[in-house]
């Protein structure tokens, strides 16, 4: 039953490792955007506020009496002072002709368009940022023009990017942590389905081949329909030898029965003694098939009624009882006793009729191979569940082949001339599983054989 | 014969070398290993008790200190930074546009309030504020002047009195007089029509506060403008005859800061002088202080501070200060 089923992958993983995946692209994504965009906007911050000191150093420059004045404010460095301690460098050009400041940034920009330009670069070993603003000044007989180059380190900056970054890493974290979570649950609860359907599969006892009625998933529908309609066709198709097997075994046993009463007849005319004998041998087969014709049935019958177990309330003792008085006429034919043993009443919920076949199939077996002149004993008990034994003193079972014994049409090695089909203790072993019992199999000290059908 | 020549090139150089300072003096020479150069425009008399303390704690140091004037240690810095370990100026403006041009060394480590230091190489030690000292016997039985206003009405009633006999520093020689003069200019108008007042009674012009305090003291002149209070206080003969007003209108207050130099052959040691320097400045319960402590201005009126902050290189841009010259000379000096 458990044959190996080839697999590939795992669809578990699969979907773990894509929704964990998409949530590290995406987290990742995520943190590079949130930098990107925070390095623009501090840059632009940085460089709005240069601009705006190189402005109030433009508008401080004047021409009076044919020179250059430029009263530096003191706003324009005022502005550009941060909580890193960032240092400034300026120079002053009037016509690219260096007047004031730091002369080792002259050169750094020679651009002297009237738009204000911005680079990044390195002054004195520091990465600064650096604008360039100039401004034409028209004096009572000449232009000219005032350049303004003023430079910022980035400590500042690179701080607030830092923290920037740290708390875009750990967001960008977080969402991939709680996003990894989200995929595990989902994922296990979506394979969860599959799970449960599996379970109930596996739950269900061998004859049961009832469609699924519990709501599934949507996805899962088609799956499920699919295996309720494998499993009616395997039920129908089950049912239909059920009942094959029943109907042929109903129209052999009925010739067989006028064929037996006419070997019995034919037997009492013949006097040859070697023809006797084979009438006898004849006799002895139909009485075989006929037997195993009616466990056929018998069988069948339990198979069907199991599937539809019908539990009322029975008394164990009464209805052994009742078999027990029914197959003493036949026990003694072959010069057996029957002996019950037995508490007052055992009461049990159960199927009545699959129980007496039951146990009818354990005395019949037991008065094949009970020897001449012996007592089968019968014992019911309530304790500790309810039970039938059924002993006889004959050979016992093949030691090794308890196990097997109670499959299908299987008989032990020390039954070969002795009429049966083998489906005695598969009947009984149904009918317990029925139930939820057992039965039990062992050989006795002294001799003998007993089977326990615990219910 | 050329032996007798380099040992008397020797001698000259010491000599000159000598010479070029104010004072020189050396502290621990005898079995110390590293020795440490400090440049700095502090008196040795005030700095003396700390540097004595230091080489106490670790005699393993020895330190030479160099005293010259604030504008003066900024050209010799610049020119020779490798000849130097620390620097210690009164001029805020010229130690912070030396940091911020790179010449100091970022000390990491050392924990010093955020206000009283700059990029973690450039750190204030002392809270000084500019003073009016004048001579108490020149004021007898008139109202002692607590601001610039009551001072301008003062020298404008006596002039006979004042005549000759102001003084005040000569900003263009004297880094901290410049820094100081233009505070006042930023903060108030009071102080240009206090110049043009001055410059009508022929105002006398020092290069340090030291000259100034001794001139007062002997009765060569009879008020001192924007001079160091803390010079005339570490003064015991000074102290009856002078009296110190800080100016009520608005008190400016200097912060002498140091730093390390960053081609400093010693920065361990330059480092460790350093943090003693801030420490003993810093802690109020120590014994051995002989500079005005570090107080937190943070909480002091406004407009009286001079913070650590790049505003402090405008006053430095060469058209800038030409043109607060100009105007400082047309008040001041009348030819």
């Amino acid at each position: 039953m458990t044959n190996k089923v080839a697999t590939s992958g795992s669809l578990r993983n699969r979907l773990v490792f894509t929704l964990i995946g998409g949530a590290a692209v995406l987290a990742l994504l995520f943190f590079f955007v949130v930098r990107s965009f925070s390095v623009q906007i501090a840059q632009q911050g940085q460089d709005n506020i240069l601009l705006a000191s190189a402005t109030s150093m433009l508008d401080a420059a004047a021409i009076r009496n044919s020179t250059i004045e430029l009263d530096l404010p003191y706003s324009a460095f005022s502005m550009l002072s941060t909580q890193a301690d960032d240092r400034i460098f300026y120079a002053i050009l009037q016509d690219g002709k260096f007047l004031s400041g730091y002369e080792d940034l002259v050169g750094v920009d020679a651009s002297s368009s009237n738009t204000p330009t911005f680079k990044t670069s390195f002054v004195r070993g520091a990465k600064v940022r650096i604008i360039s603003a100039s401004r034409t000044l028209i004096g009572a007989s000449e232009r000219t023009e005032i350049q303004i180059i003023l430079a910022q380190t980035q400590d500042d900056l690179s701080k607030t990017l830092d923290q920037i970054s740290r708390n875009a890493a750990f967001l960008g974290f977080g969402f991939f942590a709680l996003t990894s979570a989200l995929s595990f649950w989902a994922t296990s609860a979506t394979i969860g389905q599959l799970g449960k359907l599996t379970k109930s599969v596996t739950r269900r006892g061998p004859q049961d081949l009832r469609p699924f009625k519990r709501s599934v998933p949507k996805e899962m529908g088609p799956l499920v329909s699919s295996l309720n309609s494998l499993m009616g066709r395997l039920d129908q198709s089950l049912s239909q030898s059920e009942d094959f097997i029943a109907e042929a075994a109903h129209r052999v046993r009925t010739p067989l029965a006028t064929v037996r009463s006419y070997a019995d007849a034919t037997l009492q005319r013949v006097d040859k003694e070697e023809n006797r004998e084979a009438m006898r041998s004849m006799i002895k087969a139909i009485d075989e098939s006929s037997r195993a014709a009616g466990q056929l049935l018998d069988h069948a019958m339990i198979t069907f009624r199991a599937d539809h177990l019908v539990r009322e309330e029975i008394n164990l003792v009464e209805l052994t009882r009742d078999l027990v008085e029914r197959l003493t006429p036949i026990a003694e034919m072959k010069d057996l006793s029957l002996a019950l043993h037995s508490d007052d009443q055992v009461i049990y919920k159960g199927d009545p009729v699959l129980i007496q076949n039951a146990v009818r199939n354990l005395i019949d077996n037991a008065m094949k191979y009970g020897p001449m002149e012996s007592t089968i004993e019968i014992f019911v008990s309530r304790v500790p569940s309810p039970s039938v034994t059924v002993c006889d003193n004959g050979p016992g079972f093949p030691v090794g082949e308890i196990e097997s014994l109670t499959t299908r049409f299987q008989r032990g090695e020390n039954s070969k001339d002795i009429v049966g089909s083998g489906l005695g203790l598969t009947i009984a072993r149904d009918v317990a599983l029925a139930h939820g019992g057992n039965i039990h199999l062992e050989n006795k000290l002294e001799g003998g054989a007993c089977v326990t059908l615990s219910l | 014969m050329r032996n007798l020549v380099a040992l008397g090139l020797i001698i000259w150089c010491s000599a000159v070398w000598s010479q070029e300072w104010e004072d020189r003096k050396l502290f621990n020479t005898e079995d110390a290993a590293t020795n440490i150069r400090i440049i700095s425009s502090t008196d040795t008399d005030l700095f003396a008790p700390l540097v004595d303390a230091f080489v106490s704690q670790n005699p393993d140091v020895s330190i030479e200190y160099l005293v010259t004037g604030t504008a003066d240690i900024n050209h010799r810095f610049r020119a020779s930074p490798e000849a130097f370990d620390i620097v210690i100026s009164s001029a805020m403006d010229l130690q912070f546009k030396l940091t911020n041009d790179g010449f100091a060394l970022n000390l990491d480590g050392v924990t010093h309030p955020a206000w009283a230091q700059w990029r973690q190489s450039l750190f204030a030690f002392t809270s000084e504020p500019a003073a009016i000292v004048i001579k108490r016997s020149e004021f007898a039985g008139h109202p002692i002047p607590r601001s610039r206003q009551e001072l301008i009405e003062a020298l404008r009633s006596r002039p006979e009195v004042f005549k000759g006999r102001i003084g005040t520093y000569d900003v263009r020689q004297s880094g901290l007089g410049y820094l100081f003069a233009t505070q006042d200019a930023r903060a108030s108008e009071t102080f240009w029509r206090l110049m043009e007042v001055m410059g009508g009674l022929d105002v006398q012009l020092y290069c340090c506060s030291g000259e100034m305090i001794d001139d007062l003291t002997d009765g060569k002149i009879a008020v001192a403008y924007n001079v160091l209070g803390s010079y005339a206080e570490a003064r015991p003969e000074s102290r009856e005859t002078l009296e110190i007003i800080l100016p009520s209108d608005f008190p400016t207050t200097m912060l002498r800061t140091a730093f390390v130099s960053k081609t400093s052959s010693e920065p361990a040691a330059a480092k460790r002088f350093l943090e003693f320097l801030l420490s003993t400045q810093s802690n109020r319960t120590g014994n051995i202080r002989s500079l005005p402590p570090l107080i937190d201005q943070t909480a002091g009126v406004e407009g009286s501070k001079i913070t650590l902050e790049p505003t402090l290189m405008t006053f430095l841009d060469t058209l800038k200060r030409n043109k607060f010259l100009a105007e400082w000379e047309n008040a001041l000096i009348h030819n």
